[in-house]
């Protein structure tokens, strides 16, 4: 479950318009980093290229000693404004699918469904749900799966108090088995987290 | 491997679901063969005559109506992200993907073109190999059909530009197809169609997930 994550000169562009360049960050087991920057700043594209799912101008994104392509496979989390819920699935068959997909167990999933207090909302359709419902069914889907890395896009913004509470206490968790929280913010995280802004 | 067989459900419950799924596929299908006979004129000899065309042609036809949601609605709510980043290759989910589309409405339809062709008139003598060529033809049309959908990602009016990549692409299985059912109804050797149309089917099959990954990844990017 240990996993480190190292970005050196990092570089990317989007539609031909360059976002940063020489970004570097450095992650040890049990580090979260909150990622702070303007509007369009490239916060979400930085999370998509740890990802995988951009190409990146230049610079190394490194997991560690892991091979990339199996670290992003099966060791990280990518939680955004999709959350790749189906809407016209009802909230349990979809987590089922995700579970089932990255390779969590039904025990983890039954722990989760309990943990975010989602009983009452497996029957619906995701569409019935709100934005903070949908929200806890997608944190849901990262605890089935336990993997180290977090990749979180906003984590709390649909989030009531109650609930906020409740997602920061999950990441704490996360953080002191080992884990690590590479997360976008816009209000600074209070968790004990590293910071990096991103500046064009 | 468990992760393939839900995913292959997930596609089928999701094909089958409200919003189109096979009711619209064969009532499409249906409908349009019926207004066959309104156009063409009533004689039954006529009609027994183009029938098997008739029936393959809107089959293709009716192939294209479920391809538009086929990867768009995973790129829209971000579920191609996570499949993308996954321990299954994203060639293999996307053969998947049209595993399923093929399963869930062509595969039922295959069922319905022998129906349509013997009610306008052809000889029953036929729907055994229209049945043969609709399965092949139609696993052809959902994997070529796949790398439409997967380039049009994006796009404005997808549905529209899927069409109009993948009509082209259908050009030959309909060819080979027809060619077979108007040997067959002729008496002439009809086999060297059907195994082109297999063909074809079989290289739709292992060539299309390469091109729609390849379209999928762009799209993410």
């Amino acid at each position: 479950m240990s996993l480190s994550l190292h970005i050196e000169d990092l570089a990317l562009s989007r539609g031909g318009r360059r976002l940063f360049s020489g970004l570097g960050l450095r992650m040890e087991p049990g580090q979260a980093c909150a990622l702070t920057g303007a509007n369009g700043s490239g916060k979400t594209s930085l999370l998509r290229a740890v990802a995988g799912l951009c190409a990146v101008d230049s610079g190394r994104i490194a997991f560690g000693g892991a091979d990339p392509a199996s670290a992003r496979a099966s060791s990280l989390h990518l939680l955004g404004h999709l959350d790749g819920l189906k809407a016209s699935r009802t909230a349990g068959e979809e987590l089922a699918f995700w579970t089932g997909w990255q390779g969590g167990t039904p025990s983890a999933m039954a722990a989760a469904v309990r943990r975010l207090d989602l009983h009452r909302l497996l029957d619906l359709e995701v569409r019935r749900l709100s934005a903070g419902q949908r929200r806890r069914l997608a944190l849901a889907r990262l605890l089935s799966a336990p993997r180290p890395l977090w990749l979180l896009d906003e984590p709390l913004s649909p989030l009531d108090g109650r609930w906020r509470a409740e997602a920061l206490e999950i990441m704490a968790g996360h953080l002191s088995s080992g884990g690590l929280i590479l997360a976008a913010v816009h209000d600074p995280l209070p968790l004990a987290a590293l910071a990096l802004e991103i500046t064009a | 491997m468990s992760a393939a067989l839900q995913l292959l459900k997930r596609e089928m419950a999701i094909a089958w679901g409200r919003g189109g799924g096979l009711l619209v596929t064969s009532g499409f299908f249906a409908g349009a063969t019926l207004l066959l006979p309104l156009a063409s004129g009533p004689e039954p000899e006529r009609l027994a005559q183009i029938a098997p065309g008739a029936a393959w042609t809107v089959l293709a036809l009716s192939a294209l109506l479920g391809l538009e949601r086929l990867f768009e609605r995973d790129f829209e709510d971000g579920a191609l992200d996570l499949m993308a980043h996954a321990g299954l290759a994203l060639e293999f989910t996307c053969a998947l993907k049209c595993l399923g589309h093929w399963l869930a409405t062509g595969a039922p339809l295959a069922l319905l073109a022998p129906v349509a062709a013997i009610a306008l008139g052809a000889s029953p003598t036929l729907a055994p190999l229209l049945f043969a060529c609709a399965l092949a033809g139609g696993l052809a049309f959902a994997f070529t059909g796949g790398i439409g959908a997967a380039l049009s990602l994006g796009a404005r009016r997808g549905g529209l530009l899927t069409a109009v990549i993948v009509l082209p692409l259908f050009v030959p299985p309909v060819i080979f197809g027809g060619g077979a059912l108007d040997a067959f109804t002729a008496g002439l050797p009809w086999r060297a169609g059907v195994a082109l149309l297999g063909a074809y089917a079989a290289a739709a099959v292992a060539l299309g997930p390469l091109a729609m990954a390849a379209a999928c990844r762009n799209a993410l990017s």
